[in-house]
């Protein structure tokens, strides 16, 4: 074990840094991950038996969506906080750097709605704030072990999908988001109860760094699966994949 | 070194370990290894302590990676650790092999031991301090597997995330499990080294 000098930004920035390499890496992953002399026995020195183990592993993932799934509740409630217990600040988390972050112009933002849907058309954000809004303070787990508490704001998903006529027997709703980030969620956590379209943050307009225009806040799920910056989401009943899930990250992603 | 039997056990018969129990513990084994290195990973990628794991004792290759192997393993280690449970209460084995223990037992065979004077052979029945450090062990399994489930689903086992004091707590939790897993592990390799028909027996069975 190393003790690398107690500079908390470091290790903030080695763990960045491996996971922006992760992508160009993700093949090898395996391969190359098992350095540990001994232990290469266990899938083999042959690119070949790496493959499989690869392929072994995404199946016991799959097979782990089902599980949770299972697992899901869709009458549990996440636990909710009062507001002293809000992390201040609440951090920043992106595939990216903070400077990097998207800045939508509100006015001539439109939601567009596709897929098993009766009513297509795109929304503006007044349209959004309109619906009855909720707001709830709910803790935020990362997929990296920490966690922080924050408070979101805005409509209920359900009632969302409930406007817009969606086919709520369909399996999976789809995001894809103006900082090219898109993921996908399972409809019995679409439909949950605390999953809200959040269009604030601490009761102010949702900041750029937390996803404005808006972020789809789900307290049942990781942070991965919260995706921000939403410009369209679809109904669907194939799996649409996800940014960090096309990669390796467990689809499912609940909490 | 001399001996102290500690309890003599009629019969070499009895002496042997069951496959359930050989099965259990070489499965075991691997599904703590694999988990310690990716959980090493896993760890390094928001560390709850100030240092990191070298990155060259972690498997997985990346955040991801050790995540898919850590949530594969874990599968292992509950099937092997539910197979030992289930067959010690199923055969009695667990009754008559880790009881009676007692304080004054423990104390008596552990400065045997540290005299040197204790076998170690596992040639029917344990000694206490054996009794204590397996006993000991399983306790940490439990640990490490409920602490572990709340990490991954809090929200969806509220009992044991109030058991183990909420989401965080969860997280210490499980890393001082892993810890205490990782000393016997060290103990353990080096008392089979010390007797090396501890082995053989562990894989053959007698």
């Amino acid at each position: 074990m190393k003790r690398p000098p107690a500079i908390p930004d470091r290790a903030l920035l080695l763990a960045d840094a491996e996971r922006l390499l992760a992508p160009s890496t993700r093949r090898l992953f395996l391969g190359a991950s098992l350095s540990l002399g001994g232990l290469s026995l266990l899938t083999g020195c042959t690119p070949g038996a790496g493959a499989a183990a690869d392929g072994f592993l995404r199946g016991v993932s799959r097979w782990n969506d089902r599980v949770q799934a299972g697992l899901f509740d869709p009458n549990r409630l996440a636990s909710t906080y009062p507001e002293s217990m809000i992390t201040r600040p609440f951090p920043f988390n992106a595939y990216y750097k903070e400077a990097r972050v998207p800045h939508v112009d509100a006015t001539d933002y439109r939601l567009e709605v596709g897929g098993l849907v009766a009513d297509r058309h795109a929304w503006t954000l007044d349209e959004l704030h309109a619906l009855p809004q909720t707001d709830q303070v709910t803790r935020h787990i990362c997929v990296e072990g920490w966690s922080a508490i924050g408070k979101w704001g805005g409509v209920r998903f359900a009632t969302f999908l409930e406007r817009i006529g969606a086919d709520r027997t369909a399996r999976f709703v789809g995001f894809k988001c103006s900082d090219d980030y898109y993921t996908s969620i399972d409809m019995p956590t679409a439909l949950h109860a605390q999953t809200l379209l959040t269009l604030t943050y601490d009761g102010q307009r949702l900041p750029a760094k937390y996803g404005f225009p808006m972020k789809l806040r789900m307290p049942t799920k990781l942070g991965y699966k919260n995706p921000k910056h939403i410009r369209a989401l679809f109904v669907t009943n194939t799996n649409p994949g996800g940014y960090w899930e096309d990669q390796g990250y467990n689809w499912f992603g609940g909490s | 070194m001399s001996v102290m039997t500690p309890t003599s056990t009629p019969g070499g018969a009895a002496a042997g370990k069951p496959l359930w129990l050989r099965l259990s513990h070489w499965l075991t084994a691997v599904a703590v290894v694999l988990l310690t290195l990716s959980g090493w990973k896993i760890y390094n990628a928001s560390p709850l302590f100030g240092f990191r794991f070298d990155r060259d004792f972690t498997i997985g290759g990346w955040l991801g990676g050790a995540l898919l192997w850590h949530f594969a393993a874990m599968w292992l280690l509950m099937a092997s650790f539910a197979l030992y449970l289930v067959m010690n209460l199923v055969t009695g084995r667990g009754l008559t092999q880790f009881f009676p223990l007692s304080p004054a037992a423990v104390w008596r065979d552990l400065t045997a031991a540290l005299r040197g004077r204790l076998v170690h052979d596992d040639s029917g029945r344990y000694n206490a301090v054996q009794k204590l450090a397996y006993l000991g062990v399983v306790l940490l399994l439990a640990t490490a597997i409920v602490s572990g489930l709340v990490v991954w689903k809090s929200v969806q086992f509220p009992l044991l995330r109030a058991l183990v004091g909420g989401y965080d707590s969860a997280r210490i939790v499980h890393f001082a499990a892993m810890a205490g897993l990782v000393g016997f592990f060290i103990v353990h390799v080096v008392m089979v080294v010390l007797v090396p028909k501890s082995l053989r027996t562990m894989i053959r069975g007698h």
